[in-house]
């Protein structure tokens, strides 16, 4: 039986196979996993913001993109990855409720998956897949054993990316 | 819930003039809502506590329970969110009672229902609005209601999102009401704005 290994809110997790990496209920929030395929070492992180350097505080480094992405990616080289095999796949960064004059605060989302892409160009690690945006929360795993990311939703049922 | 770790320094007086605004406040939203549904509402005293973000959604049964959320904003002098919080059974059942449909009928939300558990969340949190005027003279007006049916952890992110900006602490002001026999109860959250908070608590004096 694999190991399911939760990954709470603002932060994150890695291991290797046959672990299961899981985060439940993100929302606006989102969850990116990297992994290597040839060692079946990753991680999944669940960041809540874009930017550590808009905040007051940063005491939890994996609340953020810019300084989340940075420790994942450390731990699993840690681990025996090899950073030119690292894959990247992601989910979440939705807008749960609609609103015609939408603040900056409620487009996070959006601004969360654009950090990311950015994050993972500049690392030069590839985006396989994304499944982001729209207005729905999704429930995110990643299983080390095949890098297979699947998505599980209320609304619009499971589908792997 | 507020919104800095300059929360961690709140007084006991502070947190007591809190405990007191969510009792004012949910009180008078129990009140009308008793009386729009024609039942009695029982509803606990107001818990104020300081919560690290990431354990806020486990305060309505884990991230993945499935929860009705009605989400307004606030503007005015202490600009805040509110967010009422129903798992979906007592969604239902209450959409159930008030459009005075067979108890169990309802098993997904049509545009009516929507629009009835929207104008409930719309009179809870004018009612609660109207107490927090009469104690701190802040006059506040809510948005029109946006409504939510989804996991508990997505719908809290919102708020969540907003507080994680300030700290990694939430201030709750939650109170849960329950319609005893009808199995009915729900969470009302209020989340004051950065600055809002020393707004609301100076206007009770204990700034």
């Amino acid at each position: 039986m694999a190991e399911l290994v939760k990954v709470g809110m603002a932060d994150y997790k890695v291991g290797r196979a046959p672990s299961i990496l899981i985060s439940y209920g993100l929302g606006s929030c989102i969850g990116v996993s990297l992994y290597d395929p040839t060692t079946k070492v990753g991680g999944l992180l669940h960041i809540m913001l874009p930017d550590s350097r808009q905040s007051k505080t940063t005491e939890n480094p994996a609340k953020f993109a810019d300084t989340g992405m940075p420790l994942m990616l450390k731990d699993v080289l840690g681990l025996g990855a090899s950073k030119t095999r690292l894959v990247a796949k992601m989910a979440g960064g939705a807008q749960m409720f609609a609103f015609a004059k939408a603040t900056d605060i409620m487009k996070v989302g959006q601004r969360n998956a654009e950090a990311i892409k950015t994050i993972l160009k500049d690392m030069g690690i590839p985006l396989l897949a994304e499944d982001t945006g729209e207005n729905y929360g999704r429930t995110v795993q990643i299983n080390l054993e095949n890098g297979v990311y699947t998505v599980k939703t209320m609304v619009k049922g499971e589908k792997d990316i | 819930m507020a919104v800095s770790d300059d929360i961690l320094e709140l007084t006991p007086t502070q947190l007591d003039a809190l405990r007191e605004i969510g009792n004012v406040g949910a009180g008078n939203s129990a009140t009308a809502l008793s009386q729009i549904i024609n039942h009695r509402i029982d509803m606990n005293v107001p818990e104020v506590s300081i919560v690290p973000l990431t354990e806020v959604p486990d305060l309505v049964g884990g991230p993945d329970v499935m929860v009705a959320g009605v989400f307004l904003r606030v503007y005015g002098a202490a600009p805040s969110n509110i967010l009422f919080l129903l798992p979906q059974e007592s969604a239902f059942y209450l959409v159930d009672m008030i459009l005075g449909k067979q108890r169990g009928e309802t098993k997904t939300l049509d545009f009516m229902d929507e629009s009835a558990l929207m104008e409930i969340g719309n009179i809870l949190a004018g009612a609660y609005l109207n107490a927090l005027f009469n104690l701190t003279k802040l006059s506040l007006l809510p948005s029109i209601p946006a409504l939510a049916m989804d996991m508990a952890g997505a719908i809290l992110s919102v708020v969540l999102i907003q507080l994680g900006q300030m700290g990694d602490h939430a201030l709750v002001i939650e109170t849960e009401f329950q319609a005893d026999e009808d199995g009915i109860k729900g969470h009302f959250f209020l989340v004051p704005d950065p600055g809002s908070l020393d707004t609301i608590l100076s206007a009770v004096g204990v700034g």
